[in-house]
């Protein structure tokens, strides 16, 4: 079972109090990209095995989307963090780095 | 003019901790920048309560203010008084960013009441009850439906959900007060 905090209501929240939003940090390609770009945003997505960022709602508590950066194979939580980021701030970077130090980065 | 009549009119049963839907309750949402100054004034103003920190819920006679989300607040108060100040926090907030709305209509409120009250939500919730404050509210899931809850009383925990679910809330939380199914002792 997966426990993630939430950052702005302060609850670990079991699994089934939240919903996922898939892959986080996406760059947005709209009007005006290129087909390439347009298909990317909305079908390629990481499949790591292994630390990925992920956003989550916590749906049944305070209703706010936040992100996670947590191990694929294990479950390890390595934090969570709000939002209103365009990527990982340093110490969710950290974290990971301590425990995984032969990760390649975001 | 009809007359307002809550979900379930009052209905109660009796298990290892008693359920009981707690019938009319005045419900206010009120949402916006928690932290600007006129939040707090409006706050007081129209109910006496103070601004609650985060999960926090405060009180002032029987008006409550409880800290639903960053920027959301649920007061609970006496029924006839929601219209009137719903009224007096408009006036307070005009011109600032806010939301007020009576919800008192679409809500239920439920109180489990017993020294066991804990373990009737202990197996509907994914929520640590030996680690759940007083004064603190928890917004959760019950089985399959939203709700958020609080120690109103030593041995009574409060539960509000939204009015259409109010059955299925009360013949839960009755199905879990069954006599026979208290869990076993820690
Ligand atoms: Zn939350």
């Amino acid at each position: 079972m997966l426990t993630l905090t939430c950052p702005y209501c302060g609850i670990a929240a079991d699994e089934t109090e939240l919903a996922p939003g898939g892959q986080a940090h996406l760059k947005r390609f709209g009007p005006g990209s290129s087909d390439d770009e347009f298909e990317g945003y909305l079908f390629a997505r990481k499949n790591p095995k292994g630390v990925h960022f992920e956003r989550w709602r916590h749906a049944y508590g305070c209703g706010k989307w936040f992100l996670a950066a947590r191990c694929t194979a294990t479950l390890e939580v390595f934090g969570t963090y709000p939002a209103q980021v365009t990527e990982p701030p340093p110490e969710i970077i950290a974290a990971i780095k301590a425990k995984r130090p032969d990760w390649k980065g975001f | 003019m009809s007359e307002p009549t809550s979900a379930l009119g009052g209905s109660s049963a009796e298990g290892f901790a008693r359920v009981t839907e707690a019938g009319l309750h005045g419900m206010i949402t009120l949402r916006g920048d928690l932290a600007a100054p006129a939040m707090a004034r409006a706050l007081k103003a129209a109910t006496g309560c103070a601004l609650p920190g985060q999960r926090a819920i405060s009180a002032h006679g029987a008006n409550l203010a409880a800290w639903m989300a960053p920027d959301e607040l649920l007061l609970l108060l006496p029924y006839p008084e929601a219209a009137a100040i719903c009224a007096k926090l408009e006036t307070a907030l005009a011109g600032e960013h806010a939301l007020v709305a009576n919800v008192s209509d679409a809500r239920a409120l439920f109180r489990i009441t017993g020294a066991k009250a804990d373990q009737v939500l202990a197996k509907l919730c994914p929520v640590d009850f030996a680690a759940l404050p007083a004064a603190e509210i928890r917004r959760t899931r019950a089985a399959q439906v939203a709700a958020a809850l609080w120690r109103s009383a030593p041995d009574e925990i409060s539960l509000i959900c939204f009015r259409s679910v109010a059955r299925y809330m009360f013949d839960l939380l009755a199905t879990s007060a069954r006599p026979g199914s208290e869990l076993a002792p820690a």
